[in-house]
C-alpha cells in the first residue's frame, strides 16, 4: 500500500477545487490529486500513491523504477485495484 | 515512452553485488537490522537479498503493513457497517481477506453486501456524490503514506457539502511503533531501515530523537534491491563505526524535511490520538484521529453498532512477527493451515504482510529458517 508509481504529469486542472492531473504511468492514464505539488507542471514526473503525488523525482529514476514494477508485476496490481478472487 | 530501451543502472545484479561486497568488507561481526517497511519486506523476498546478504546481517521485519496493525475490533465495525443496506462500504483492495472475529468483507459482499474496492479515496467521494439516498463509509487505514488522501477526501466532502460520506479510521505511525518495539525487554533491533514513502511525505526529522535516545542508528530506505543494499550498508558502516545518526540512503526522492503541503493537509484534518495496533496493544499517540471540527464526518460516531465481542484465532502469532520478535516460519500455522486463500491472520493476507512474503517466495523453507 505504501509502495507509490512513479508516472508523468500530462496535464493538469482544477476539479471541484482541487488541483489535479492526468498521470502516464507508462502509456496507462490516470487521474491523480496534486494537492501536495504546488510547484509540480506538465512534464514532471511524480511518485503517486493511492490517486495522490507524493513528491517530483527525476525522469531517469522515473523511467527505471517504471520498468522495474513492471517487471516485477507489481505495476498492473497497483493500477487496477482488483477484489482478490 | 519504450521502457525497454532503458539504461536500467538500478536493476543492475552487478551494482546490487558490488554493494554487498563492500557491507562484507565492513563487518566484524554481526547484526540485526529491522526494515519498517512491509513493502521493503516482499522486494527483499522477492529479490532474494536475504539469500545473497552475508550471514552475519540478519534482517527482521517490521510492522509496516498497514492492513496488519489495524485492530481487529476497527475490522468488525466495518463488517458491522458494511452490512448495513444503505450503506456502500468502500476499502483499498488488500484490506477485504483480513479476517474479523467472524468473517471478512469479501465474504460480507459474496452475501451481497455493497463493498467496493477503490484505488484512491477520492473515488469514495465521487461514489457519494453519485449515490446521495446512500451512506458512503471509507474504511481510511494507512501509516503516514495514506495520511494526505484520506484527509483530502474529508477536506473535500466538506467542501462540497456532502451529508452522505463518512470515514472510518485507522491511521498509524511509524515512530511511535519503533518507540515500542525499542523500549521492549525482548528487542534485538539494532539498526533500522526507514521507509523511504514514508519519509517521503514526513521528512525524517523525528527520528533523530530516537536515534539518540536508544542509540540506533538508520537510513532512509528505498524499495529497489539496489536502494535496499544501499540502505543496509549505510547502517552496518554506522554500526561498525559505533555512530549513531540518521543517514538518508534515498535522498533522490526523500527530503528531510518531507512533503510540507502533504503534512498540512494531514494536520487541517487530524490530531495525534492513541490507538491499538493488532496484535501489539494500545501505543500512546500512536495515529492519528480525526479533529473535533471534522466529527461530522466519523463513521464511528455516525453509525452505532453497539458493543463488538472480537476474537482473534488462538494459533496467529501476526504481533510477535509485527514486533520483530519472531518470523513467519516459527508459526506452526504457517502454511498449514494458514495460507492466502484461507487466511488466520492479516500479515498472511496483505501484499505487505511478512507471513504472505514468505508464503510467496519462500524458496526452501531450511535455507530460511535461523
Ligand atoms: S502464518 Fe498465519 S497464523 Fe501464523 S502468524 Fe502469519 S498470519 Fe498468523
Amino acid at each position: 500500500m505504501c509502495l507509490g508509481i512513479p508516472g508523468k504529469i500530462v496535464e493538469l486542472y482544477q476539479q471541484a477545487g482541487l488541483r489535479m492531473a492526468k498521470i502516464d504511468f507508462g502509456g496507462v492514464l490516470r487521474e491523480a490529486c496534486v494537492e501536495t505539488l504546488p510547484e509540480a507542471k506538465v512534464g514532471d514526473y511524480a511518485i503517486i500513491h493511492a490517486g495522490f503525488a507524493l513528491n517530483l523525482l527525476d525522469e531517469q529514476e522515473a523511467l527505471e523504477t517504471l520498468q522495474l514494477l513492471r517487471d516485477a508485476g507489481v505495476l498492473d496490481e497497483e493500477l487496477n485495484p482488483s477484489s482478490p478472487t | 515512452m519504450d521502457l525497454s530501451l532503458l539504461n536500467q543502472t538500478l536493476r543492475d545484479e552487478r551494482q546490487v553485488k558490488a554493494e554487498i561486497e563492500k557491507i562484507r568488507r565492513r563487518l566484524t561481526r554481526s547484526w540485526v537490522l529491522m526494515e519498517i517497511c512491509g513493502g521493503q519486506t516482499h522486494a527483499i523476498m522477492q529479490s532474494g537479498l536475504d539469500q545473497l546478504l552475508p550471514p552475519e546481517i540478519e534482517l527482521v521485519h517490521g510492522p509496516g503493513c498497514p492492513v496488519c496493525v489495524t485492530p481487529l475490533e476497527l475490522i468488525d465495525k466495518a463488517l458491522a457497517i458494511a452490512a448495513r443496506p444503505a450503506v456502500i462500504f468502500c476499502s483499498f483492495g488488500d484490506m477485504l481477506r483480513v479476517p474479523g472475529s467472524n468473517q471478512d468483507l469479501f465474504s460480507l459482499r459474496a452475501g451481497g453486501a455493497d463493498v467496493r474496492v477503490v484505488y484512491s479515496p477520492l473515488d469514495a467521494v465521487k461514489i457519494a456524490q453519485q449515490n446521495p439516498e446512500r451512506q458512503v463509509v471509507f474504511f481510511a487505514i494507512g501509516f503516514e503514506t495514506t495520511a494526505p488522501p484520506n484527509a483530502m477526501s474529508v477536506l473535500q466532502a466538506k467542501a462540497l457539502g456532502l451529508k452522505n460520506y463518512s470515514v472510518l479510521v485507522s491511521q498509524v505511525l511509524v515512530p511511535p511503533a519503533m518507540h515500542a518495539i525499542l523500549s521492549s525487554p525482548h528487542n534485538r533491533v539494532q539498526g533500522f531501515l526507514l521507509a523511504g514513502h514514508v519519509c517521503t511525505v514526513m521528512g525524517y526529522q523525528d527520528y533523530l530523537p530516537i536515534a539518540d535516545q536508544y542509540r540506533v542508528p538508520m537510513a532512509v530506505t528505498g524499495f529497489e534491491p539496489l536502494d535496499l543494499v544501499r540502505g543496509i550498508y549505510s547502517v552496518v558502516k554506522m554500526l561498525e563505526q559505533n555512530e549513531v545518526r540518521v543517514e538518508n540512503a534515498y535522498a533522490r526522492v526523500v527530503k528531510p524535511e518531507g512533503n510540507l503541503a502533504a503534512q498540512a493537509i494531514i494536520q487541517k484534518v487530524f490530531q495525534p490520538v492513541d490507538r491499538n495496533w493488532r496484535g501489539i496493544g494500545r501505543i500512546p499517540l500512536s495515529g492519528w484521529g480525526l479533529r473535533p471540527e471534522f466529527s461530522e464526518f466519523d463513521a464511528e460516531l455516525r453509525f452505532d453498532v453497539g458493543n463488538i465481542q472480537t476474537s482473534e484465532s488462538p494459533l496467529c502469532i501476526a504481533g510477535q512477527i509485527l514486533q520483530g520478535l519472531k518470523k513467519p516460519f516459527d508459526c506452526p500455522a504457517f502454511a498449514d493451515p494458514c495460507t492466502p486463500q484461507n487466511p488466520l491472520g492479516a500479515p498472511m493476507v496483505s501484499a505487505e504482510g511478512a507471513c504472505s512474503a514468505y508464503y510467496r517466495f519462500a524458496r526452501s523453507s531450511a535455507s530460511m529458517k535461523g
